[in-house]
């Protein structure tokens, strides 16, 4: 300690001190602040540009997932169309089979009934005809033997025992 | 070609610091070797290193012991006495005679400036310490030499660092491996210490002795014998620096914690005021210690070491004993590398802890 106490020089402590301050004052002026600064703007430049890029790769995915959205949404719709006009096509399908069965009943119903009437009309026509043939089949027969009358009461007989009128 | 100039630079710079102890070594082995009157014994060597690990008036690399000369150069003396006197120190004759400047006497004795009589007598007391009067001496000394060396190189250095950002946002040459120690003091040393919010402003002064101390003990490592950090009146000036500046940026709390702790009990906080008023004085002495107990003692060793070569030239020749000394003194030197980006790095640490300390927010318990 006194060893120490002896090597402690005043002066060299003065000079160190002062020499000490004017390096730091100087040091700061000329290259600590400048560096620090460049190094703070560095730093900070990097880390805009990391969060720039962060971003613009959000937005990316932000947009992906739109665009996405977007081609679901369209799809649905899409699906949504082609389903309703395939309804569409049934129910006119359908409703045109209904119509075309109606009709064709219809038409069917007015055609039996034109044959029930026109059967009618035959039948009766052909009743009028029998009619007809027999008075002129009596006339001949009752012509004919009315020469012989024992004939005539057989031929009559017979005659209308043939004819048996449905 | 410019990339080979570049790269001869730092190849340089780094064959300087790693054969430092070699070249020291040598020149040790020539100057013990060549001359009549050789420092050989235990007492002289021992001698020699004192006078090294002091402050010196004069830049000397090499002394002829046989015929007394000194090849350097003087330096400025610059003494306070009443007046200044300044004269180069040429005039002592490193010691040998008394240095006459404006009707005062002045003469060196072990490496001190002291007044003394025309004729130069030194009178001694009991513990050969002399009792001469000792005007304050500001000479330009080797350490300041070593300081002023160190001061202009960071500053050509880091305002090239601080210039280059102005082409462009990274660095480039020699910058480039300065700019990551910035950062390293930076991010590692005032960042985590001090606090985001409050590190800047103690930036300047911690970077500044970061890099003072580090040029230095490097310094001292070259052949050029410089110990400037291992100089006490040194490292008492950078411990006052920041033991000034941790006591200028000390908030209430941390004041408070040292004056009445909070959250002990009354006769606890009586105990522990006077141990923590002593640890404000302990904290920076021990930064002042530390540093000059580690940088004396690297220089010690590796002088002890290179002295082996000398002491043990009897049992194993001279050949041996060189190897033995030189495998030795490059060892130690190459830990005194590590130590001197250690000690500088410790220092700075623990400044930022301590300033930490005292800007510290605390949410009370």
């Amino acid at each position: 300690m006194d060893q120490l106490l002896n090597d402690f020089s005043p002066g060299l402590f003065f000079m160190q001190a002062i020499i000490l301050l004017i390096l730091i004052l100087l040091m700061r002026k000329f290259a600590w602040k400048p560096i620090l600064n460049s190094l703070q703007d560095r730093e900070e430049g990097i880390q805009g540009a990391l969060d720039a890029a962060e971003e613009a790769k959000k937005e990316m995915q932000n947009l992906k997932s739109d665009n996405e959205r977007i081609l679901n949404e369209a799809r649905a719709e899409r699906d949504g169309m082609l389903k309703e006009a395939r309804q569409l096509k049934d129910n006119m399908i359908a409703d045109a089979k209904s119509e075309a069965q109606a009709e064709a009943d219809k038409i069917v119903a007015q055609a039996q009934a034109t044959i029930a009437s026109e059967k009618k009309a035959a039948i009766a026509e052909l009743k009028n005809q029998v009619a007809g043939l027999s008075v002129e089949i009596a006339e001949k027969v009752v012509r004919n033997e009315l020469a012989n009358k024992d004939k005539q009461l057989e031929l009559v007989e017979s005659m209308l025992g043939e004819v048996t009128l449905n | 070609m410019k990339v080979f100039q570049r790269s001869l630079k730092y190849a340089t710079i780094v064959l300087l610091m790693l054969t430092g102890s070699v070249v020291c070594a040598s020149s040790g082995d020539e100057q013990h070797k060549s001359v009549g009157n050789p420092i050989d014994t235990k007492e002289e060597i021992n001698a020699y290193i004192k006078h090294h690990l002091q402050d010196s008036h004069d830049f000397t690399f090499y002394t002829n012991g046989e015929t007394g000369t000194h090849y350097g150069f003087p330096l400025p003396v610059i003494l306070w006495d009443g007046g200044i006197k300044a004269f180069m120190s040429s005039k002592f004759h490193h010691g040998e005679t008394v240095a006459e400047s404006g009707g005062s006497y002045y003469k060196l004795y072990h490496g001190k400036v002291y007044k003394t009589d025309a004729a130069g007598t030194i009178t001694l007391d009991d513990h050969h310490h002399p009792t001469n009067e000792k005007p304050l001496d500001f000479s330009i000394t080797k350490s300041v030499v070593g300081m002023l060396f160190a001061g202009v190189l960071m500053l050509l250095l880091f305002s090239a660092l601080a210039r280059g950002y102005k082409k462009g946002p990274i660095p480039s040459g020699f910058a480039r491996v300065l700019e990551p120690l910035v950062i390293y003091v930076r991010d590692e040393i005032a960042k985590p210490n001090i606090g985001e919010q409050k590190y800047r402003k103690y930036m300047g002064f911690l970077l500044t002795v970061f890099f003072f101390i580090w040029i230095l003990n490097l310094l001292g490592l070259t052949p050029l014998g410089f110990n400037v950090t291992g100089n006490i009146a040194v490292t008492v000036c950078l411990a006052l620096f920041t033991f000034f500046i941790v006591q200028f940026s000390g908030n209430k709390d941390y004041w408070k914690h040292i004056f009445w702790m909070p959250g002990v009990p009354i006769p606890m906080k009586i105990i522990l005021m006077p141990i923590e008023v002593l640890g404000i004085l302990t904290k920076p002495f021990s930064l002042l210690i530390r540093l000059f107990a580690n940088i004396t003692a690297g220089h010690f060793v590796v002088m002890s070491l290179i002295g082996l070569m000398i002491l043990l030239k009897a049992q194993f020749g001279p050949v041996g004993s060189t190897g033995i000394s030189l495998i030795l003194t490059l060892f130690i030197s190459v830990i005194e590398i590590l130590v001197a980006f250690l000690q500088a790095f410790i220092f700075t640490m623990l400044s930022s802890l301590f300033i930490g300390m005292a800007v510290a927010e605390h949410d009370h318990h």
